[in-house]
């Protein structure tokens, strides 16, 4: 059973990066695209929750959340967003790329749907290499309209493979309305499949959590591909900046209703946290988000020089 | 030593390769079981077992995206495509993932996966089942891509390309499959990127790889009957391409064709022409000349085929224009 201590904490450092990073777009200290997941943060930490450091992860272009709940540096994190020789990936991938393969973040991806078959990559050398670790795909209700996320689940299928595919469903492909694009249902296109699909609040961090533990431990026994359905909501735009003219405003109003921070602190007091432990908790994510940033101001730019070297191994490597 | 065709030289590299490192495995469809389309994965599943010979289904997309993953996380895949037209099925996986991973993770770890996968005409294949795509992943940062000429080169690209971190694209040309070509038991390695001269000559130089490198020669052969002396660069590695060797023969020989089956425009050939006529400008007593095939889909009627497709006459030809 996941710490719903250590959930809320995940959950907030996701929130305060986030937020924060929504901030440093706006003043331009981020370039480029960024796609934020606020107001999915229970999925991340629900599911990272139920891994160890064996295990990999395959994240999306709305991928913040999954690399922080996976433990990467927020030093690095920041550094790579805002495009600094010390980010993460030397300010090579910036936010659609982050990655840290160390800790089994294959890293997000810019191209909706492929970091499922990379996922099931990683199943397959876990399988093939006989350890017990499990591969996660994090994919959006979008996604299922590429063919890549088809030709992933019927691989899995047949072979077996410890494949835990992750779908946040926020109801909404880019600026549409998924249901719009996509005919099937996900449980109904799974069952197609012959593969287990089970539904969970995506904003209750604990239920994510406890799916997805249920799901690791059977596939470290050996059963193959599971599905989660985590309804969620994205409270902003599909990247920032987006207008969203495309949305109810009223939809926003009843999002936060199901705020998962604001559920999981409801939670933790009725279950008997000291409100003080909280609020330490939401001054440590402050810091550590504050921190990571000074430093990444701090950091000089990303290198040309490494850049231009850094496409293939060094000769004799 | 010994005499091979070439589908069986890269059936002995493949089986060095697996029996040397266990983290080597294959992935590709009907490769198992039925021991590959063109038999070049004959026998391995046998041998090393249905997980490290994994039949997959048609999924061109999932076999190379599966196999970045899997290169990702510590194996050393080598997936066949059974056409190289059905690369683009496969491309995003390729393109986006696969070459770019070193580089847009900040060089944290490659993806030392191979790619093997047949071109060429000459079979009545049709427009879907014989074109040369190579030059569009030559054009892409982060692919490495040969093509050999030989059975000895097939082996020796195969192992190279296996052994080397980053992703290799082995394109093998299907006209060549049943070619025999003497074999070391066992040859030195060989670097990526390095030419062979085919055939030495002073006169002019033919650049060319994969089956045109046999047109090359028999072109050389036809000339030096006019006492037309033309040497043969097998160029053998097509990204990265062997600059130095072209630029030295250039300089000897001060005449240059670059011969290939692929679709001539915007191909290998236009790279190595506009090279040679900025490096090698000083060296050239005649304008470059390009051998390839016409800008049309690759057609399936015999005679259409070998309208379509350059050959040794066609490159004699030009050796003789750009000599005149």
């Amino acid at each position: 059973m996941a710490d719903p201590l250590i959930l809320f904490r995940t959950m907030l450092t996701i929130r305060e990066a986030e937020l924060a990073l929504a901030r440093l777009f706006a003043d331009g200290e981020v370039p480029g695209f960024i796609h934020l997941s606020v107001g999915q943060e229970a999925v991340a930490a629900g599911v990272c929750a139920a891994l160890g450091p064996q295990d990999s992860v395959a994240s999306t272009h709305r991928g913040h959340g999954h690399a922080i709940a996976r433990g990467i540096s927020l030093e690095g994190f920041f550094a790579e967003v805002m495009a600094k020789s010390t980010g993460l990936c030397g300010g090579r991938g910036g936010s659609m790329h982050v990655a840290d393969l160390q800790r089994g973040m294959l890293g997000a991806n810019g191209i909706v749907g492929a970091g499922a078959p990379i996922a099931l990559g990683a199943a397959l050398a876990q399988r093939t290499r006989g350890t017990d670790g499990v591969a996660v795909a994090f994919f959006g209700d979008g996604a299922l309209a590429e063919g890549a996320m088809h030709e992933t689940l019927n691989m899995a299928a047949i072979w077996r493979l410890p494949l835990l595919m992750v779908c946040e469903n926020n109801g909404w492909a880019e600026f549409s309305r998924s249901d719009t694009q996509v005919a099937a249902k996900l449980g109904a296109w799974t069952a197609a499949y012959g593969v287990r699909h089970v539904e969970v609040d995506g904003n209750d961090a604990s239920a994510v959590a406890a799916a997805a533990e249920d799901a690791v431990a059977a596939q470290r026994h050996g059963e193959g591909p599971r599905v989660i359905e985590a309804r969620t909501h994205r409270w902003r735009g599909h990247f920032e900046g987006d207008p969203q003219r495309y949305r109810d405003p009223e939809e926003a109003a009843r999002m936060a209703e199901h705020d998962p921070i604001a559920r999981s602190r409801a939670t933790l007091l009725d279950a008997g946290t000291p409100a003080a432990t909280l609020e330490v908790a939401e001054a440590e994510a402050r810091d550590a988000v504050a921190t990571a940033i000074a430093a990444a101001r701090a950091a000089p730019p990303a290198d040309w020089m490494a850049a231009l070297s850094g496409v293939y191994a060094p000769a004799g490597a | 030593m010994a005499e091979l065709r070439m589908v069986q030289a890269v059936n002995r590299a493949l089986t060095e390769s697996m029996t040397e490192d266990d983290t080597v495995i294959l992935l590709g469809e009907d490769i198992g079981a039925a021991g590959g389309p063109f038999g070049a994965t004959r026998g391995l599943q046998e041998k090393f077992g249905p997980d490290r010979v994994r039949d997959t289904p048609i999924s061109e997309a999932g076999i190379i995206g599966a196999a970045v993953g899997a290169a990702l996380s510590g194996l050393k895949p080598v997936a066949e495509i059974m056409f190289m037209d059905f690369i683009t099925l496969a491309m995003d996986a390729l393109v986006n993932q696969a070459a770019k991973a070193r580089f847009m993770f900040g060089g944290q770890r490659g993806v030392p996966m191979v790619l093997r996968t047949p071109h060429g005409g000459g079979l009545s294949a049709g427009p879907q089942h014989s074109q040369c795509l190579e030059a569009w992943l030559c054009h892409i940062p982060g692919l490495k891509v040969v093509c050999p000429a030989t059975p000895a080169d097939a082996h020796a690209l195969l192992r190279a390309a296996i052994a080397d971190p980053d992703p290799v694209v082995m394109v093998e040309n299907k006209a060549l499959y049943a070619m025999k070509g003497e074999v070391d038991d066992a040859p030195a390695p060989l670097q990526i990127g390095r030419a062979r001269v085919a055939r030495p000559g002073r006169d002019a130089t033919i650049v060319a790889y994969g089956a045109a490198v046999h047109w090359a020669t028999e072109a050389a052969t036809a000339l030096a009957r006019d006492s037309i002396e033309a040497e043969v660069i097998d160029l053998r590695s097509l990204q990265p391409w062997d600059e130095a060797t072209v630029l030295e023969s250039l300089a000897r020989t001060h005449h240059l064709v670059i011969a290939q089956e692929a679709v001539e425009a915007f191909g290998v050939g236009a790279e190595i022409a506009a090279r040679m006529a900025d490096i090698g400008f000083d060296e050239l007593d005649g304008p470059i000349l390009r051998v390839g095939a016409p800008f049309t889909p690759v057609p399936f009627a015999k005679e259409l085929e070998s309208a379509y497709r350059p050959d040794a006459a066609r490159i004699a030809a030009a050796v003789r224009r750009t000599l005149d």
